[in-house]
């Protein structure tokens, strides 16, 4: 088990680097020189010299051959490459081109609106897909498994941007059983949450409730329930004890898997409600074409998401025996 | 090792269908499934008419006044512009399943041959391949779509701009064959192993000749699934990217569509929004069914 834990470990700085290459490679490769843009189009030839030192457009991308002839042997590493590399791992992501601000200080002013969206959704999403999964779990095979399956498959077919936009016009604006749009830190913000967490929780309903009850239908069939049956157990107790037990690890995978989407917040969400996190600083990024604080967001979600994956799967190599053979 | 150890009574005493056969026989007696199949040729079919400008090319065409409501002339109403929102709601079906396609080709171009490689060399091959999907995978999908189209838009590709449509089928494409290629690597490993893929090698088969023609043919059905499935997904996608901006321009697209209506709902004006919602309910409704009945029936572990 130990060799897989160890092993498992030293991947993970492998996968980060990758993550580093990959936005390397978008933000800087492709991506490119942009100097001309943001200058605008009257700009001065010293204007446009200074925007690409500003940004390091002057250097070249990989080893600077040329700096090592003029400044000697330590100029060799000043590139794009290894500016990228050092600011990334030092979580020094330098200003957003719109507010000024520093990057590092904006993903955290988001993150706490973010987590207050992304919360209560996904627990009340977890607990309501589970009990909903288990109901289906305990009539399978009746109309009512029928039903609750058609209904889960026609909501996954409407779009996420139906659910958002209705549920916005028709309990918003026309019921006004909700503001409209709007945040406040604190408790006080709790009466503009209330609906985006609630769509929230509709909208994600039938691909997560779908999907655990094929969990729950694939564990009900295995031999250990048939034992439990066979020696007298209630089915109660069959479905919540030794179904559900079981049933748990795949359910934890698909938690963990989404806790960087938790800091995310959900983008569509925010953006329609004005909720000031993380998908709504993104998609003002996106608009203002602010390119450093896309990749600095798309970084640090994924590193969450690589040492959330890490300590889900040592969990198991801890949990499960079975793993550690692998 | 199993025709060692079996018996008599392992060997079926009817001869048994094929994997295709009998897959063709559950989708045909899939009632549902055979419907549904219908209304996505349907949705090819408006696709394909408008991409040969026998239909809806006029879309552009003004036919009456701002935001007029549906009526016998106007079945879906019209727009701002006074455009018919069912020519428009027509010409989405072809951009979105343009979109869908091409994406869903991009995607297996990448993700078959190289799970493929990974799983046959092993070996330093496998290393960087799955050490590039890993990497992929850490990034969330939503997140990582954006970057790309992000970075794409305006960007040239052998001479010619990107942009619209093109920036979204690449974003999509290119972002999302991790997972049939960790599928197909897994499936190879395993079909390695056989008896087929021996004797091809015994008799002095290239390479590259058992993975296209031995190899690649055995796990087809999985591909078919992978593409079922990823189509709603690339639906969905281009309508949140087209929402955001870093998808269709100048052209109406379902996204398009919705992304006007969130200013006209305040207006009462529902017909754009309730149109383009409806186009794309009603193909991912049956696209859903279509890719589940086809799992159904491709799947050895469902299949009796």
């Amino acid at each position: 088990m130990w060799n897989y834990v160890v092993r498992r470990l030293l991947y993970t700085p492998l996968i980060v680097i990758g993550v580093l290459l990959v936005t390397f490679l978008l933000f800087v490769v492709v991506q490119g020189d942009l100097s001309t843009e943001i200058a605008g189009r009257s700009a001065s030839a010293e204007t446009i010299a200074e925007i690409r030192a500003e940004y390091g457009w002057d250097k070249p991308l990989f080893i600077n051959i040329e700096g090592m002839k003029q400044h000697g042997i330590e100029a060799l590493f000043d590139s794009q490459f290894v500016k990228h590399f050092v600011d990334t791992v030092t979580f020094d992501f330098g200003r957003s081109r719109a507010s000024k601000q520093r990057i590092s200080e904006l993903l955290w002013d988001g993150a706490g609106p973010s987590l207050c969206l992304t919360l209560p959704m996904f627990v009340g999403l977890l607990s309501t897909s589970l009990s909903i999964a288990l109901i289906i779990a305990f009539a399978r095979g009746t109309i009512w498994d029928t039903i609750l399956v058609v209904i889960c498959v026609l909501g996954m077919s409407l779009p996420s941007l139906a659910f958002i936009l209705l549920g916005q016009y028709f309990l918003a604006y026309k019921l006004g059983w909700f503001p409209i749009f709007g945040y406040e830190p604190g408790w006080s913000g709790a009466k503009f949450l209330t609906l985006p967490v609630l769509i929230g929780i509709i909208a994600g309903l039938g691909s997560d409730v779908r999907f655990y009850r094929t969990v729950m239908l694939d564990e009900i069939r295995a031999d250990y329930i048939r034992t439990a049956y066979a020696k007298g157990v209630s089915t109660r107790r069959v479905l919540f004890v030794h179904l559900l037990k079981n049933a748990l690890i795949p359910v934890i995978t698909s938690v963990v898997l989404a806790i960087p989407f938790l800091f995310l917040g959900s983008l569509l969400l925010e953006r329609f409600f004005g909720i000031p996190g993380l998908g709504y600083m993104m998609i003002e990024a996106i608009g203002n074409r602010d390119f450093k604080v896309i990749s600095a967001m798309t970084f640090i979600i994924s590193v969450l998401f690589v040492f959330g994956n890490l300590a889900t799967d040592i969990c198991y190599a801890l949990v499960d025996p079975r793993i550690s053979l692998h | 090792m199993n025709a060692i150890t079996a018996t008599a009574a392992d060997i079926p005493e009817t001869p048994t269908r094929g994997l295709w056969a009998d897959a063709w026989r559950r989708v045909f007696r899939n009632r549902l499934a055979l419907f549904m199949s219908l209304i996505v040729l349907l949705y090819v079919l408006v696709a394909l008419f408008v991409a040969f400008g026998w239909l809806a090319n006029d879309w552009d065409q003004s036919v009456g006044g701002s935001y007029e409501p549906p009526s016998t002339t106007n079945m879906l109403g019209t727009d701002i512009f006074g455009l018919s929102v069912l020519r428009k709601t027509l010409y989405g079906t072809k951009i979105s399943m343009t979109v869908a396609l091409v994406a869903a080709l991009i995607s297996l171009a990448i993700g078959v041959p190289l799970g493929a490689m990974a799983g046959y060399f092993r070996g330093i091959v496998d290393e960087i391949i799955v050490w590039i999907y890993s990497t992929l995978s850490s990034i969330p999908g939503l997140l990582l779509v954006m970057a790309f189209a992000f970075v794409l838009k305006d960007k040239s590709l052998f001479g010619q701009p990107l942009r619209g449509i093109t920036v979204v089928y690449l974003a999509l494409g290119l972002t999302s064959w991790v997972g049939i290629c960790r599928l197909i690597r897994g499936e190879v490993i395993k079909h390695k192993q056989r008896d087929y893929v021996a004797a091809a090698r015994a008799y002095g088969c290239p390479r590259w000749r058992i993975i296209l023609l031995h190899l690649i043919p055995n796990v087809s059905h999985l591909i078919l699934i992978d593409f079922s499935l990823r189509f709603v997904g690339f639906i969905h996608a281009e309508v949140i990217l087209s929402f955001l901006g870093l998808g269709v321009k100048d052209e109406p697209s379902w996204g398009v569509m919705i992304d006007d209506a969130r200013l006209e709902l305040s207006r009462d004006v529902w017909w754009q929004m309730a149109a383009a919602t409806a186009a794309i309910f009603v193909v991912s409704l049956a696209l859903n069914i279509v890719s589940d009945a086809l799992r159904d029936a491709l799947d050895p572990k469902l299949r009796e």
